[in-house]
């Protein structure tokens, strides 16, 4: 059992990853000025509505663009305390920029995402410069401790806002290295693994504690967590890779992308063999683009990925797919994968079949990718947990609760895969419903929103609502 | 294309846009340069006993990422020798025939008046300008904006200078008085041909918050200054609309104080001004300016229909007049393009928090007055339930509306909209003429 004591958890400095450069580099001051002034300060503002985690998007832009950086990045913090991380992972053309109101003045978006990264980033340079800590660590005010399962966003997140009000958060991860999909598997031209720690390191600071190498269900059960602690957080993920049942793909040359991304991003020894012309990816979500681009990138001369369905039907973003035909990424659609032709141990082609004609054919290739999906293993970890058909954890929507009154749970093992923010806000969502059941008022939350007008109109309100409710 | 020559006080300049006294007329190198940029006249730096300058001297107020929206200095008149400066007066007539200069002095006593005066006809230059109006520095030792405050001084150097010159003589006025017309009058009884203004208004443009020293710092002081640049604009104009509509006031005018382009150049001359000066957009952006100002201009005398430059000067004077001759039966309210609209919510919090509330939007609860308009020009004093709007279709529901029966007018929105042409304010016929509050009061029915 290792445990914060060696705050780079052993990740090796000589990784693939390292080869990346940032896709959305850190804005210079100069850059970050002029990209705030151009904020509109829309007033209830669509990229708000459009953050899972609700971030005063317009208030923290004017916050930099008044040089106010400690200020901006509180803003950030109080919604999201990943928002150092997600300021570069997040799907923003998805999200906050997609939202932007200047996309209906055809006019470039507000780069929302940069401008986080960049108060996020140079708040915490403050700190460390200063030595004064945005959020002081708090004196325990509660005699409440609660275990998090699983050192990824949802955790880290719903840790971070309970040790703020006071309650003993214990963090346990069956893995050396922490952080989850941020350290292992985030396309390194957006975050890599060094960055990810900091990030998890400054949530430790306000008092979260850590504890690697230990597996619930094999060091410790899941029904031991229940009985010492308040309450418990499931936030695990999801499982490997899925395979797909395809004849020859039993050996050597055959991946599963999260295996592949995530030896580029933490492996030293890892590298790519040099006679690597020709890599077959099979998938259409943002996983199989996202090897096909770092492959491209580190080189692979051709890259296809091959999808069962059309390019409109691909459930991956299309500005992730522009961006890897940019890297010279080709898509392949309407195919099915049929079998892996070998000459011995090495393999030579695989075989397709067209879901449009029907004909089949051979592509040669060196390797083969599967990017097909990851196995749920919750019911790994305890069979008391209500699971739905496809494997997610059932939790209430709104308070991220269980079945199980004393058991939260939060990130993909309850939504099946989506991004780090809205496993952030589950983190968070669950954090203040467990205040809030103890009666601690949550000291940081960003629901401002016509709360003047509530407070003024409440009784009005409901006299109202009486009448139209006859 | 239209005639953009001019003439001023028997002065002919071939446009109506002029270098002000300031750094970028303090040599005859830099005046050249710009009247070869097409400048059709120079006010020399003003002229006068030495003095020397301290560093720092400039300070700018930025807004929003737009630098230098105003500017202040505490630079003082010419620092160099007059021999050389009356020397330069003279080579550079002698090789710009065509264009104007005018000499700006400043100095103290009658017999001081009288030397530099004689030097600057000597020297060939078309005109004198005296600087009564700089407010920093100078003022201290009784000149520039000092003598603008005492209308009786002002008026007794005029006369002199007019004793004095055989070329026409402008006072150029400082903003730094209760009202314009007391040194605007005075100057016109001492005898002035024509009238500049306005010089820069008394500042202090910011503070270091570093050091906690106003700017622009003197190692660890600093000293009030004056203030120009596009934000002064509004006041310029004022002033020179009221000398500009003042019968009494028979003078040309040549209008100063943050113009930056044709349009700023065109509204000077529209209320009153027959040339214009700029400094501070030349010394952000150099000479070069006066290639649209020339060009934009033209084109819109053009567009105008206007054959001369002369067309165009006061022609905007007979719209300014007392806020009690406004008419109190025009009405208009704003309408939203709604395809337009980009739903940035501004118009909504500006009309909300700044003006009537009389925008609401289509998503949530809504807080804004929601009723007839019985409260008439009295405040509200009654405070209505919200009315929860209805979503329509989501692109819809970004789109705010205006309730037409409480919108009172007043441009708000219009002019926080960042969306041209979203949101225009439409006149509402209504049956009763014009009356304004002096009819009222007339009537006695106010």
């Amino acid at each position: 059992m290792s445990n914060k004591t060696s705050p780079q958890y052993g990740l090796p400095p000589d990784r693939l990853e390292k080869q990346f450069s940032d896709y959305k580099p850190l804005y210079t001051e100069a850059e970050a000025l002029i990209e705030a002034n151009r904020c509109l300060n829309c007033y209830d503002a669509p990229c708000i509505s459009a953050c899972p985690t609700g971030i005063d998007i317009p208030a923290f832009i004017k916050k930099i663009a008044t040089g106010n950086i400690i200020g901006s990045a509180k803003v950030i913090f109080e919604a999201n305390m990943l928002g150092y991380s997600t300021g570069r992972v997040c799907p923003v053309e998805e999200l906050c920029v997609g939202a932007c109101v200047y996309n209906d003045l055809n006019s470039s978006p507000i780069q929302i995402g940069r401008l986080q990264r960049y108060a996020t980033k140079k708040a915490m340079e403050i700190e460390e410069n200063t030595g004064k800590k945005l959020f002081p660590l708090n004196r325990r005010k509660s005699e409440k401790k609660v275990a998090l399962i699983g050192a990824g966003p949802a955790s880290l997140a719903c840790a971070a806002y309970l040790a703020l009000d006071g309650v003993e958060a214990v963090i346990f991860e069956k893995e050396v290295l922490p952080g989850g999909l941020n350290s292992t598997a985030v396309a390194p031209y957006k975050i890599q693994a060094e960055d990810s720690i900091k990030e998890v390191n400054w949530i430790l600071q306000h008092g979260v504690e850590l504890k690697t190498g230990v597996e619930i269900g094999k060091d410790i059960s899941l029904e031991q967590l229940i009985d010492e602690y308040e309450a418990v957080f499931i936030g695990i993920g999801l499982g490997t890779g899925k395979r797909l049942e395809l004849q020859g793909n039993d050996s050597s040359g055959i991946w599963r992308a999260t295996d592949l991304i995530r030896k580029i991003k933490n492996d030293p020894d890892f590298s790519l063999p040099d006679k690597l012309n020709t890599v077959l990816i099979i998938g259409g979500g943002n996983t199989a683009i996202d090897i096909s681009r770092e492959l491209a990138m580190l080189g692979v001369e051709d890259v296809r990925l091959l999808y069962r369905r059309s390019r409109q039907e691909m459930p991956g973003y299309e500005h992730e797919m522009v961006a890897a035909s940019r890297y010279g990424v080709r898509l392949v659609e309407n195919v099915t994968p049929l079998e892996v032709i070998r000459d011995g141990k090495q393999i030579k082609a695989l075989k397709v079949m067209s879901n449009i004609s029907n004909d089949i054919f051979e592509l040669p290739c060196d390797w083969v990718v599967e990017a097909v999906g990851q196995l749920k293993h919750v019911s790994d970890i305890s069979p008391d947990i209500e699971v739905d058909d496809q494997g997610r954890v059932v939790v209430n929507s709104k308070t991220r609760r269980t079945t199980n009154p004393k058991v939260y749970a939060g990130g993909d093992c309850i939504n099946g895969g989506k991004e780090v923010v809205n496993a952030a806000q589950d983190g968070r969502e669950a954090a203040f419903d467990m205040l809030k059941s103890w009666g601690i008022s949550p000291s940081l939350h960003g629901e401002k929103y016509f709360k003047s007008f509530t407070s003024i109109f409440t009784q009005e309100v409901s006299n109202e609502e009486k009448m139209i409710n006859g | 294309m239209a005639d953009l020559s001019i003439n001023i006080c028997g002065i002919k300049s071939p446009n109506p846009f002029w270098l002000a006294s300031a750094p970028p007329t303090n040599t005859g190198e830099q005046i050249m340069r710009g009247f070869d940029a097409g400048w059709g006249g120079a006010v020399w730096k003003t002229l006068g006993e030495p003095i020397v300058n301290v560093d720092s001297r400039f300070g700018a107020i930025d807004y929003s990422g737009t630098k230098v929206i105003g500017f202040n200095n505490i630079e003082l008149i010419t620092d160099r020798p007059l021999d050389a400066n009356f020397k330069e007066i003279y080579e550079v007539k002698k090789r710009y025939p065509d264009n104007v200069i005018i000499a700006s002095l400043m100095v103290e006593t009658k017999e001081e008046w009288r030397e530099i005066i004689k030097r600057s006809v000597d020297a060939g230059a078309d005109g004198l300008e005296l600087n009564f109006g700089c407010p920093h520095g100078m003022c201290e030792r009784g000149m520039g904006s000092a003598v603008a405050e005492e209308p009786k001084v002002l008026e007794e150097i005029t006369s002199w200078a007019k004793e004095f010159s055989n070329v026409p003589v402008f006072v150029k006025l400082s903003p730094n008085v209760m009202d314009i017309r007391d040194p605007g009058l005075a100057a016109v009884s001492g005898g002035c041909d024509g009238i500049s203004l306005i010089n820069t208004i008394k500042s202090i443009i910011g503070v270091d918050l570093d050091t906690l020293v106003p700017k622009p710092s003197v190692g660890r002081e600093s000293t009030n200054g004056g203030y120009c640049g596009p934000a002064i604009k509004p006041i310029a104009l004022h002033m020179l609309a009221v000398l500009g509509r003042d019968p009494k006031i028979n003078v040309p005018i040549s209008g100063i104080g943050g113009i930056s382009t044709w349009q700023d150049a065109a509204e000077f001359i529209a209320l009153g001004a027959t040339t214009i000066q700029v400094c501070t957009a030349v010394m952000h952006y150099g000479y070069r300016i006066v290639d649209d100002m020339i060009d934009g201009f033209n084109n819109y005398l053009d567009n105008k229909g206007m054959l001369s430059a002369n067309e165009l000067i006061g022609k905007a004077i007979p719209g300014f007049v007392e806020w009690g001759e406004l008419d109190l039966n025009y009405d208009i309210i704003a309408k939203i393009d709604e395809d337009k609209c980009i739903g940035c919510g501004l118009c909504y919090v500006a009309c909300l928090d700044g003006a009537h509330q009389c925008i609401h939007t289509r998503k949530g609860p809504c807080n804004a007055w929601h009723g007839d308009p019985d409260h008439g020009f009295g405040p509200r004093t009654e405070v209505m339930p919200p009315v929860w709007h209805n979503g329509g279709e989501p692109a819809m529901n970004h789109v705010p509306f205006v309730d037409e029966k409480e919108c009172i007018g007043c441009n708000l929105c219009m002019l926080v909209c960042p969306v041209p042409d979203c949101i225009n304010m439409v006149e509402v016929s209504h049956s009763g003429g014009k009356e304004s509050w002096k009819d009222r009061t007339t009537n006695g029915s106010s």
